[in-house]
């Protein structure tokens, strides 16, 4: 009888104490996951574009998405990747991949010597009510206004970073199957503006350097926008 | 023993036969003189040249990504299909000139063929954008989705909708740059050029050498109806 009126006191005691710990970390809500789908375009076979060095575009967008991972790991971003060597990847698995990876972001990384800076595309499909069933090809469009934010905000960070950027619509079939804010992302050399001579090739590493880290950059302020109430 | 029946029945397939292998033998001779006399034959009326028009070509800039129209004068048949070859070779004329601010290779032959067909209804969903219906299909590009019109009256025909199915060369294809930008603006401003100069060209779809192709250099989809009237810019736009 004796030891169960201490064991309740001390309950009591612990309860108070421990009060207004609670109340002080009740704002503190648990983060969500934040997950980041990085699809280096090509791969095996399909080389896609040879750029000027005469290194194939997919060398190129595995090159970037490991240097992008290592850099959005630092940030706290947990990543996954379509691809993590030279082997071809249809895209239809691609898109599979993007899905089940609920994420909340899908960047579809490419390169070209064609046009200057940087080239953000969202899908041009017309934004649609998402459905209990989506169609495959066109499963894209219930996300299309996430994925037209989504390009708002690496528009704005990349112009931050003092990069040139232009932004599109196009129809590239992974893109459109894909269940998340998806942008495809088409990384060219930087050019004078007006001009067509080059200031920054695609194999220069400082020029890589300072696209990954604009990309990863624009990556933390969607995160940060989506975490905002 | 034979009856006499089947001997008189065999008699008659076999006169049959043989009379069937003299005519058709004697049908591919004609058939190669005349093939012969037409390689022969001299033109018998002077080709007519077409008069000067104005063709209104959306062209493409890879600096800015941008699409703008120019006004070219033209020698422009008067059939459809014909005008529309024309507007497109003067189109990819431009993209293959040293200058050009958009470099494709291979200019005016690289457009084999222009069909034009009625066009098939897309979705009422899909109306506002090169887009698609809600469940599914359609856009700047699908097929799935267009459903065939049921049986298009004669006037529907002449005054309606079409789509225009551009056969491209391999060739054309395989030297075309690689990129999501320069692709997806050789798209447009073909799209564009076709429904700026043939204004019921609403719809437009590709082959390669008379195929389907899934990309044009492993970026753009080749395989969706795109909506051209979607495209034509008022005057200077990016895709």
């Amino acid at each position: 009888m004796r030891s169960t009126k201490w064991t309740l006191a001390a309950l009591l005691a612990c309860g108070m104490a421990a009060s207004p710990v609670t109340a002080q970390q009740a704002p503190s809500v648990p983060q969500a996951r934040f997950v980041v789908v990085l699809d280096a375009a090509h791969g095996g076979d399909e080389t896609g574009g040879r750029l000027a060095n005469g290194q194939f575009e997919k060398t190129f967008t595995l090159a970037l998405t490991t240097r992008l991972r290592s850099l959005l790991a630092a940030r706290g971003i947990q990543v996954v990747t379509t691809r993590e060597s030279d082997a071809a990847v249809e895209p239809e698995k691609r898109a599979e991949i993007a899905n089940h990876a609920a994420a909340q972001a899908c960047l579809s990384l490419h390169a070209s010597e064609s046009g200057s800076g940087i080239h953000l595309f969202a899908s041009s499909l017309a934004p649609a009510q998402p459905t209990r069933f989506a169609a495959w090809k066109t499963a894209q469009a219930a996300w299309v206004t996430r994925s037209l934010a989504l390009e708002g905000v690496f528009n704005s960070a990349l112009a931050h970073a003092g990069m040139t950027v232009s932004l599109g619509r196009t129809t590239l079939p992974p893109l459109d199957s894909m269940t998340c804010p998806a942008i495809a992302i088409e990384v060219a050399p930087e050019r004078s503006p007006g001009k067509d001579n080059i200031t920054a090739e695609l194999t220069d590493p400082d020029y890589q350097a300072r696209v990954a880290g604009a990309l990863a950059a624009a990556l933390v302020q969607w995160r940060t926008e989506a975490r905002q109430p | 023993m034979i009856p006499r029946y089947q001997k008189i029945l065999f008699s008659i397939l076999l006169l049959a036969s043989l009379g069937m292998g003299v005519m058709l033998w004697q049908l591919r001779e004609r058939a190669h003189q005349r093939m012969i006399a037409g390689q022969d034959s001299a033109p018998t009326s002077a080709p007519e040249v077409a008069p000067d028009e104005q063709a209104t070509l959306v062209v493409a800039s890879d600096l800015d990504g941008s699409l703008l129209t120019q006004v070219h004068t033209l020698p422009l048949p008067d059939d459809p299909g014909a005008r529309a070859r024309v507007v497109l070779g003067k189109l990819l004329d431009l993209y293959a000139a040293a200058d050009a601010g958009h470099k494709v290779a291979g200019g005016a032959s690289s457009v084999t063929q222009v069909f034009l067909l009625p066009a098939p209804e897309i979705g009422a969903a899909a109306k506002p954008k090169p887009a698609e219906s809600p469940t599914g299909e359609a856009k700047p590009g699908d097929s799935g989705s267009a459903k065939p019109a049921a049986a298009p009256s004669q006037q529907a025909q002449q005054t309606g909708p079409q789509l225009a199915v551009v056969n491209l060369t391999g060739s054309f294809v395989a030297s075309h740059p690689s990129g999501i930008q320069t692709e997806t603006l050789t798209i447009l401003s073909i799209c564009g050029t076709l429904h700026a100069n043939l204004p019921r060209v609403t719809q437009v779809r590709f082959l390669v050498d008379g195929q389907p192709r899934a990309t044009l250099a492993g970026h753009a989809d080749l395989t969706r109806t795109y909506l051209a009237a979607d495209v034509v810019p008022s005057e200077g736009t990016h895709p």
